[in-house]
């Protein structure tokens, strides 16, 4: 692999090597020594447009436990914000040599863009783009997925009839996308449910059920996986829905509707959540929830995708 | 001046003929003429020869933009895409809604001499949607100013609109309008469906456009005015102004090269070159677009040639600009999507980019027959060959082409502009020649 | 042409022998890890586990394991990217243990310098021995065997092929001129 930019791409080989890998990371969580010396040599950027804290940190955790040197890049306070332009940020980062770049952009496309610009030869990973996609969330959901379900024996294992329900702003969810790409190499099924403004124009062609009706897609799905979409702030004043009481009455995963979940289901949110509105703190806390694994199987996703990005020989792969 | 004899010429008509050019017109035409001693001889077997084109949605950029373009630059780009007159769009800086504005830009088009330059006027001052600009000085000045649009913006409010329609009924001037209704369009990146939700870019619906011809059509009936509608670039678009022609509405509409040729699917690639407004559609429209132009429903094409420098577009989608360059590319494009797949025949092309474009916009003293002592306006096609386009088929100052890289057919071999060549053998002739007889003609002609 | 230096039988006989060395000089399979490098040192360890619980029934059941030094190498920009193996640690731990490390062939030394570096993360064992089937010479590193199953002294130009019956359906050692080289 030279980039990872979207899930759309990804071959079901590929998607479960790195599965696998990350596996092997997530081992390597649980040592004394969580470092490993594979990375050495190696430098990482952290170029974030976007702010995003816990992203950004994960990223760098997991570059620093692969031994590779982290410079962290944040368009606030910097050029990038004094309207300095991709291209020269990325030719900048090029003459300082770095081997890999981590982007995260509020313009669709920009990884991409940036990957096959020729400004700078690094590895790109889309550490999310715009409303476009964020692949190493798909991934990181994917691994915690197969986990939760398949164990010790999760090694070599898709997803294939895992039923996943996806509730929420899937119009403007880069996650909602990597996911729904990514669940379909590995053979689960993928229903979105989400009021009609919120669901994308043409998703109908997509290889997902959409539904309207959280509650009678609960009772006639029975998922094994319901993943709740944060409801972004600017949303709620932007006519969408009236209004977030609104919202949370009918799309909410309220205490109610986490009673009448099969108990093995498990229940997933890319985080930062918003408590009471697309999740109750009840649901979130419960055991069926998987937010805090979500968070350290993270890191083990983003170690095996730099570790495959850049450990490699670079010639070798394009 | 020079005189030109062109041997061989294939006509639209599909006759073949010489052509003697002489004091700026047709001067003899038939076959086995033989020119005076001195005169050019230009052997035309294979070529075909076509009135010059005429462009009636040009961006020249000048005043204000001058490292997009220029007149100058941008009429070079015309001459090399065969086109002997061009409609200049009003959003320069200052925008082109005064008198002096518009003389400027038609004097410095008389100076360069590669093409007729008629600029069009704004209907709003300022392009700012909200008070009408002085129409009537800019039709009354020396520009004679025809065509009035706000293009890159919508004239999206109903009253105004049907004040504009009115009003330049007194001059025979006629409406163009840039179709796109701005709150269905905050934001929008591209074509509104299943590729821009998977893309993540913002849909531009094509109800959008769609529902602002309806109005318009109904308004321009209501009031009995003439209305241009620019690019058009949805099925629905067509159906609409179908409808409307069926009616007996006095609606012309548009089609540009690229919504005859390309599609969304480009943009998998977010590379900003295929960024344009209105954005390319899907398969369909295009063939609805070709279908249109076939039955009549669409009138002309025109390029909306918009140059913008290198750093416009070499960024993000989002933060690119809109618009492609066209003019070189126009008639090449024209016989891929039409005369190729034969919708089209070559007197079809000198309709839609010549003949019909110049009625629209009132283009006087630029014949578009090859009847003996017509203004010498054309242009010699080889559609036989074809190529890769490069940069060096682009004679403005932008490179914004979408079409780099992609093999074209056709190429222009000779232009002439009222009787002087612009174009000879494929090469754009130097500013300074072609000022110079562009002087001289002036001066031959009193 | 491969030339056959090991047959079926020779490999047994040499990890006999080497299983017998290893409980001799640890004096019995008390506090003994046996590590196989990924992929055929794997199934060498095994084989060696085996035997030692053969020789000594006091041995422990969980004795071998597996240790991956992919992430440690230091030629890993030189090849395309490896997919890592599985590394597993007898529930034991090594700390305090001896462990003995088991590879197929031996050769620059530079696996087994990976390796030490792999345990050293893992814990701080007593003592690290290192079991080969093969050493075939040219070290680059100051690296010995302590078991070695054959001696087999080589040119670079030459290729060792070590094919076990697990992974490769027959059992051999065979030696030839590796692609490229020569005609």
């Amino acid at each position: 692999m030279r980039h990872l930019l979207s899930t759309r791409d990804l071959l079901r080989d590929d998607a479960i090597g790195l599965l696998d890998i990350a596996e092997d990371m997530s081992e390597v969580q649980n040592r004394e020594v969580k470092k490993l010396p594979t990375l050495r040599g190696k430098t990482v950027v952290n170029l974030f447009f976007e702010d995003s804290t816990r992203t950004r940190t994960s990223f760098e955790v997991a570059a620093k436990r692969l031994s590779a040197d982290v410079i962290n890049f944040s368009a606030k306070g910097s050029s990038v914000s004094k309207g300095e332009s991709l291209k020269d940020t990325a030719q900048t980062l090029a003459a300082m040599g770095a081997d890999g770049v981590v982007i995260r952009h509020s313009a669709s496309g920009a990884p991409q863009v940036l990957a096959q610009s020729g400004w700078i030869d690094a590895g790109v990973v889309n550490a999310g783009d715009g409303t476009h996609e964020h692949p190493t969330q798909a991934l990181l959901d994917a691994f915690t997925m197969r986990r939760r379900i398949h164990g010790d024996a999760a090694r070599g294992r898709d997803l294939d009839g895992v039923s996943v329900m996806i509730v929420g702003d899937v119009l403007h969810s880069r996650v909602a996308r990597s996911n729904l790409w990514l669940l379909e190499t590995l053979g689960a099924h993928v229903t979105f449910v989400a009021p009609a403004t919120l669901v994308p124009v043409g998703a109908s062609t997509w290889p997902a059920d959409i539904r309207y009706d959280l509650d009678a897609a609960l009772a006639e799905v029975r998922p094994d996986v319901v993943m709740l979409l944060r409801i972004q702030q600017e949303r709620m004043n932007a006519a969408f829905f009236p209004t977030t009481r609104e919202y949370a009455r009918q799309w909410g995963l309220d205490d109610e509707r986490l009673l009448a979940l099969r108990p093995d289901s498990i229940v997933m949110h890319p985080g930062p959540m918003n408590r009471g509105l697309e999740i109750s703190s009840r649901a979130a806390d419960s055991a069926q929830s998987t937010v805090i694994e979500q968070v350290a199987n993270g890191v083990s996703i983003r170690m095996a995708v730099l570790y495959s990005l850049l450990s490699g020989d670079r010639e070798a792969r394009s | 001046m020079t005189t030109t004899l062109i041997t061989g010429a294939t006509l639209p008509d599909g006759t073949t003929t010489d052509l003697l050019i002489a004091d700026g017109v047709i001067a003899e035409r038939g076959a086995g003429l033989s020119g005076p001693a001195g005169a050019r001889v230009l052997d035309a077997a294979g070529l075909v020869a076509l009135p010059g084109l005429v462009d009636l949605h040009t961006h020249l950029r000048e005043p204000g933009f001058e490292q997009s373009e220029t007149v100058l630059s941008g009429t070079r780009a015309a001459a090399a895409g065969g086109f002997t007159a061009v409609f200049a769009m009003a959003n320069t800086m200052p925008v082109s809604d005064t008198a002096g504005v518009v003389e400027q830009v038609q004097a410095l088009g008389d100076a360069a001499g590669y093409a007729t330059v008629r600029p069009i006027g704004a209907v709003t001052v300022g392009l700012g949607g909200e008070r009408l600009s002085e129409i009537g000085a800019m039709a009354n000045s020396r520009a004679g100013v025809r065509v009035f649009s706000d293009d890159g913006k919508c004239v999206h409010d109903s009253l105004l609109m049907r004040r504009a329609l009115e009003y330049v009924k007194t001059f025979d001037g006629v409406v163009a309008q840039h179709a796109q209704d701005p709150r269905l369009t905050e934001n929008a990146q591209m074509n509104e469906g299943a590729l821009s939700s998977e893309l993540g870019l913002k849909g531009w619906p094509a109800v959008a456009e769609e529902s602002i011809i309806a109005r318009d059509v109904l308004l321009a009936k209501h009031v009995g005015a003439r209305l241009h509608i620019c690019h058009l670039s949805t099925a629905g678009s067509v159906d609409v102004v179908r409808w409307a022609k069926a009616r007996g509405i006095e609606v012309t509409a548009e089609v540009t090269p690229h919504h005859l040729l390309l599609t969304e699917e480009l943009i998998r690639s977010y590379d900003a070159r295929y960024k344009v407004n209105p954005p390319l559609r899907r398969d369909e429209d295009v063939r609805a677009l070709r279908e249109g132009l076939v039955d009549g429903t669409i009138d002309i094409v025109a390029t909306d040639h918009a140059p913008h420098p290198e750093e416009s577009k070499d960024c993000e989608w989002d933060h690119a600009s809109f618009g492609m360059v066209g003019l070189e590319s126009a008639l090449s494009v024209v016989q891929a999507a039409m005369v190729d797949t034969g919708l089209f025949d070559w007197a079809d092309v000198a309709r839609v980019l010549s003949q019909t474009p110049a009625q629209i916009g009132r283009l006087e003293g630029h014949t578009h027959s090859f009847e003996i002592g017509a203004s010498a306006n054309l242009v010699l096609v080889d559609p036989a060959s074809s190529s890769t386009f490069s940069v060096d088929r682009l004679a403005g100052k932008s490179h914004n082409s979408p079409y780099l890289g992609m093999t074209l057919p056709g190429s222009v071999r000779h232009t002439f502009h009222r009787g002087y060549p612009t174009v000879l053998d494929g090469s754009v002739l130097s500013a300074s020649e072609v000022a110079a007889a562009a002087t001289a003609a002036g001066v031959a002609r009193g | 042409m491969a030339r056959i230096v090991l047959q079926n039988s020779d490999i047994t006989r040499a990890l006999t022998r080497i299983s017998h060395e290893i409980l001799e000089s640890n004096r019995g399979a008390d506090d003994l890890v046996i590590l196989g490098i990924p992929t055929r040192g794997v199934i060498l360890a095994e084989r060696i586990g085996a035997q030692i619980r053969q020789i000594e029934a006091s041995a422990p059941v969980d004795l071998v394991g597996s240790l991956d030094v992919t992430m440690y190498r230091d030629d890993l920009a030189h090849h395309p990217t490896r997919a890592p193996q599985r590394t597993r640690v007898p529930a034991g731990g090594i700390d305090g243990k001896t462990v003995v490390l088991v590879d197929d062939v031996l050769y620059s030394g530079r696996t087994i310098r990976a390796a030490l570096d792999a345990i050293g993360d893992l814990g701080r064992p007593r003592a690290v021995r290192l079991a080969v089937l093969v050493d075939r010479g040219h070290r680059e590193l100051p690296i010995r065997a302590d078991f070695v199953g054959k001696n087999l002294p080589s040119s670079t130009d030459e290729r060792i092929n070590v094919r076990l019956s697990e992974i490769d359906g027959s059992e051999e050692v065979s030696i030839d001129l590796a692609t490229g080289a020569g005609a």
